[in-house]
């Protein structure tokens, strides 16, 4: 699976698309990988202030949670209901219909700190080598 | 698979569906004595909303089938009776029948918490042994029974730990706790209102003591060590972790799960520990029963004696035995009553069986974990050598090169007619395979578990497949608990959804 | 030693096989002067007879020969013989926590049917596999409130049984909970206006237990009805599980926290048993305790595994719902065996006869000059009695009669002096129960 070249990237695996204010988020085909076949996910109601690098949710594979950061600052204006009643999604459409939340933008310029595709790309390149090593 | 391996592996009685499947109105197990007195009609009496007619879907079978279907249940589980439990830092070790035996007698099964104190004097006797024999087993002053298992154990002590803390004025903020520690000591801290401070296990697997140093401060209230750690080594700096935590005022909390390392060779609190907890469940033989009752009784150095829970055990004059209740600086209770009595009969029952003798388990639990690592090495990873104890712990480096993982070689050995061992903990070692035979294993099961292990690590090398598909020989394949955890089912409905194929 | 499956012989070929000449070099890592050089001081090594004796001898000092009418949370019932025919099998009894569902199907298929019949007897939809105790499960159960609802406060009634109410103190202390007692009527049910006037948008739970300590049964639909509206979650407590064969279940109820020593478990003088949480499909992410849920296998063929273990302590460890790892699994098991055993029957008729060997305790006890009922709330195999004198020198005179008498309030309840709690259940003989009344009229016409 590619990664979407005019989303941005943070270093653990969230993916932000941000139009015109609006950003959607969610985790990459990577962090997907990782995690193993999904089972639950815990997001934020509408109204919930995200700040950038602290966990707003939750991602459960049977034998492991992890959190989920705020790769940007906002707030929440919807977190996907197909990821209740479907969390398979995510390791499905990891990048589209398994989007995660969607938020104002409190601070577009943070966006310029994120990884572009390519960047992310060799990111994780280079992690999958240590691993091997 | 290699003719040479002994053990049956296959299950009969494969079909058994759920009792209320095999309910019938109209069916009885079990009879009352008829009434003696005058029966009572409950609706007039209780009143309309306060009625029931009966529960709704409770079986209704008769006596056989209740027999038969717990007893095809039971034919579908393994269990120590039936072979070797290599699950690291459980010591699944025998549990001796003659403790069914005593806690089962009229006069011990049958006693009231409540009855008055003059017609208790043989249970509060057994509690007044046990806690002399917990207290010279583990070399300190004063002990709980109260709590009903490990974890409540770990809550009893932090909580001595805070009340002590608090009387001297502060209770501090932080609790430490190795990477390499059980689940529920972080649990636990958090529950006792404390933050968690997580330090880095040194290159050899133990406590880094020259970081520690640095990490001890007057907001540190204490840490929570395993010893031996859970990897199965003896921390042999104790003495001097225990001084650096003295020196800030801070406290040495030991997880005493490893027990069955120490029993007789060594005492905690000689070592420096200020409070620890027992499994009486895991090192005194008291039986699993499919994941308990236990018991964590928590002994504890003097500081920490008027902190105890309530009741506390006294001898009066005449040597008569009393519960008492209050105490003002006790932390209050963990739990209604005083302890899981019928475990704790148990557990002295053991302990009377070794007598002074006791040390030969230890010594044989750490001679078989020795004995077990020494095959093994070369054909699993050891990631940290320092000498064993009574449990080793491997890694799946080797049989990852070829995409087999620690839990498919945990799934074949079950083709082996063993339990698997505990897999992917401790955390610290990625893969992890974690073993601990215990004592009660002989030499010819020893040799049975070695030859199955080195079976495997063939098959890894030159037929994964077989491995990483694992088990074949069971009643039920792999289960799907990707589903379970997505759509849970957690109770028979009447309409019902089983509507696979048995 | 007959615990120790080795001879000297095979120690030595180990020792070899491991290249060490004696055990004590498998001890060199424990510094030298903390190896104890003398062996324990321990009572024993004892053979299996010795050990027999030992506790026959302490069975023997304790209260065999005695009829005792004491409740309060631990109560004596009939118990079948094959409840421990069951339990016995080392299938049953030697085995481990069931991580391996593949070689542990008889247990885990016993829990979904403890969880199932747990779920039918409360009334609620989703329940576990096991807590330690009703006064732990009952503290779990307020915790999961907290987490649930965000909010700190508590109100728990004075009706509910005092121990359970002080372990929820002690663990309420470390977790930022304020726990606040409501008192009780004179019917014996908690003040229901006190509740409402306490309910404010910052409680998490209303505690109460049915029957309650005094064996009353409290009215719990006005009561839910207003901690909802507050939204606040109601936690029903239920030591006395007996009573469910006969009492509606408490259906309005958020959380029950349930004993179930009344099902096929012994007093032994305090434990173990096993402690239920019962609750709505909706809250199941934030119940404590092991969980077994249906699934399939490879094959298609119907097993079970434990899960949600993402809940648990193992996993999530600081962020765990609970630290609870060992739980009372085999005594959950004691009470699936006994349920299905009773069946629907069994256990309508337990509690029918439970309830009628108390109302004619009651009517055989109040006709005793001076002797009256406490509460005039609906009751079910306890109740609570005032008497002229002070209860415990009355039960001086009932041991000499072998009479185990009733509880004294007074340590409990400062202001119930004179008030003790009397339990019958189906295996207090009625002939039992007239001595008993005979005995408490003499000793109460004898001056003091």
């Amino acid at each position: 699976m590619g990664y979407p070249a005019n989303y941005r990237y943070t270093k653990e695996h969230e993916w932000v698309n941000a139009k015109d204010g609006v950003a959607t988020i969610g985790i990459t085909d990577y962090a997907q990988g990782e995690l193993g076949d999904v089972v639950f996910v815990e997001l934020p109601e509408a109204g919930k202030k995200l700040e950038t690098g602290k966990s707003f949710g939750t991602v459960e594979s049977v034998k492991a949670v992890s959190e989920i950061y705020a790769p940007v600052s906002g707030e929440v204006l919807e977190a996907n209901p197909e990821l209740l009643d479907k969390p398979e999604t995510i390791n499905s459409d990891p990048h589209g219909a398994a989007w995660m939340v969607k938020i104002k933008l409190a601070n577009p310029a943070e966006l310029e700190k994120l990884m572009d595709g390519a960047a992310y790309e060799a990111y994780i390149a280079a992690k999958g080598k240590e691993a091997s090593a | 698979m290699n003719d040479k391996i002994k053990k049956a592996t296959r299950h009969t009685n494969q079909n058994e569906g759920l009792i209320f499947e095999k309910s019938s109105p109209g069916k009885r197990a079990f009879e009352l004595p008829p009434l003696d007195v005058p029966k009572v009609d409950v609706a007039k009496t209780l009143g309309a909303q306060h009625r029931r007619d009966g529960v709704g879907g409770f079986p209704e079978v008769s006596e056989i089938e209740v027999i038969r279907h717990f007893t095809r249940l039971s034919t579908w589980n393994y269990a120590i009776d039936l072979g070797m439990y290599p699950l690291g830092s459980c010591t699944m070790k025998y549990n001796p029948r003659v403790n069914e035996f005593v806690a089962r007698l009229d006069g011990i099964a049958t006693e009231h918490p409540y009855q008055p104190q003059e017609l208790s004097q043989g249970c509060l006797k057994i509690l007044q042994l046990l806690e002399k024999c917990l207290l010279e087993i583990t070399g300190m002053d004063s002990i709980t029974l109260q709590p009903a298992a490990g974890a409540q154990g770990e809550l009893t002590g932090l909580l001595l730990i805070r009340a002590y803390l608090e009387k001297q004025g502060n209770a501090r903020k932080k609790v430490l706790i190795p990477d390499s520690a059980h689940g529920t000591n972080p649990a636990t801290a958090v529950i006792a209102g404390y933050e968690v401070q997580n330090i880095k296990s040194e290159s050899h697997g133990q406590i880094d003591v020259d970081k520690l140093r640095d990490l001890v401060t007057e907001e540190v209230a204490a840490l929570m060590i395993t010893n031996p750690s859970t990897l199965g080594i003896f921390e042999e700096r104790i003495p001097e972790i225990a001084e650096i935590l003295h020196a800030k005022g801070a406290l040495l909390y030991m997880d005493g799960a490893n027990m069955n390392a120490l029993t007789g060779v060594t005492r905690p609190g000689d070592l420096g520990v200020d409070v620890m907890h027992l499994n009486l469940h895991k090192t005194f033989s008291t039986p699993h029963g499919g994941g308990g009752p236990g018991a964590g009784p928590v002994a504890m150095k003097k500081i920490l004696e008027p902190f105890r829970p309530v009741p506390i055990l006294v001898e009066r004059e005449g040597g008569k035995l009393a519960l008492e209740q209050v105490r003002p600086d006790s932390i209050g209770k963990v739990r209604a009553f005083g302890g899981n009595f019928g475990v704790l009969v148990r557990a002295l029952a053991y302990i009377l069986a070794y007598g002074p003798g006791v040390r030969q388990a230890t010594e044989d639990a750490v001679l078989n974990a020795n004995y077990i690592r020494k095959h093994l090495e070369g054909v699993y990873d050891l990631p940290y050598s320092l000498p064993s104890m009574h449990e080793v712990v491997f890694s799946d480096a080797i049989q990852k090169r070829n995409g087999v993982n620690t839990m498919d070689i945990a799934k074949r050995l079950i083709d082996y007619g063993f339990h698997p061992y505990t897999t992917a903990f401790p955390l610290i070692v990625p893969g992890a395979l974690m073993i601990e035979p215990t004592e009660s294993e002989s030499k010819e099961e020893c040799d049975l578990f070695i030859g199955a292990m080195k079976s495997i690590a063939e098959e890894a090398a030159n037929t994964p497949e077989l491995v990483k598909s694992a088990p074949h020989t069971t009643r039920v394949k792999r289960l799907d608990e990707v589903g379970a955890a997505r759509k849970p089912m957690l109770r028979w409905k009447p309409a019902s959804r089983s509507h696979v194929a048995d | 030693m007959r615990y120790l499956p080795k001879s000297p012989a095979e120690r030595q070929e180990m020792l070899a096989a491991i290249g060490a000449k004696s055990i004590e070099e498998l001890f060199e890592t424990i510094p030298e002067k903390y190896r104890l050089r003398d062996a324990l001081k321990l009572p024993g090594p004892f053979a299996e007879a010795e050990v027999i004796d030992y506790f026959k001898q302490r069975a023997g000092e304790n209260s065999l020969g005695y009829t005792s009418f004491l409740g309060a949370g631990v109560y004596q019932h009939l118990r079948s013989v094959i409840t421990d025919t069951i339990l016995l099998r080392g299938e049953f009894l030697t085995s481990y926590t069931p991580y391996q569902a593949e070689i542990a199907q008889g247990t885990l298929q016993a829990i979904f049917e403890f969880q199932t019949l747990m779920c039918q007897l409360t009334g609620q939809e989703v329940a576990n596999a096991s807590m330690y105790d009703g006064s732990t499960a009952t503290t779990e159960a307020v915790l999961m409130a907290e987490r649930l609802t965000g909010r700190a406060r508590v109100l728990v009634a004075r009706s509910v049984h005092p121990e359970y109410r002080e372990v929820l103190q002690t663990y309420a202390k470390n977790s930022g909970l304020h726990v606040e007692e409501i008192g009780y009527t004179k019917s014996g049910t908690v003040d229901a206006a006190s509740i409402k006037r306490a309910l404010k948008d910052d409680v998490a739970a209303v505690v109460l237990q049915s029957p309650n300590f005094f064996g009353v049964l409290e009215t719990l639909p006005g009561i839910a009805d207003a901690a909802h509206a507050a939204g606040a979650l109601l936690v029903v407590a239920i030591a006395e599980g007996v009573s469910l064969g006969a009492v509606k279940p408490p259906a309005e109820a958020d959380i029950v926290a349930m004993e179930a020593q009344s099902f096929g478990l012994p007093p032994s003088y305090g434990g173990p048993y096993a402690g239920v949480i019962a609750s709505r499909d909706k809250f199941v992410r934030q119940m404590p305790g092991r969980l077994a849920g249906q699934t399939t296998d490879t094959d298609g063929k119907r097993g079970f595994v434990l899960t949600l273990a993402t809940r648990e302590q193992h996993i999530r460890r600081e962020k765990a719902t609970s630290n609870i790892c060992t739980n009372q699994a085999l005594c959950a098991l004691a009470a699936t065996v006994h349920l299905t055993l009773l069946g629907k029957e069994g256990l309508r008729e337990m509690a029918e006869q439970n309830f009628a060997k108390a109302q004619f305790a009651l009517s055989e006890l109040e006709k005793i000059p001076g002797v009256k009922r406490a509460f005039d709330g609906p009751v079910f195999n306890e109740f609570t009695l005032e008497f002229p004198r002070s209860v415990r020198t009355i039960n001086g005179e009932l041991l000499k009669e072998k009479i185990a008498g009733p509880l004294a309030l007074g340590t409990g309840y400062p202001e119930l002096t004179k008030h003790g709690l009397v339990c019958v259940t189906e295996t207090t003989r009625r002939a039992e129960i007239e001595r008993f009344a005979a005995a408490v009229k003499n000793i109460l016409s004898k001056p003091l």
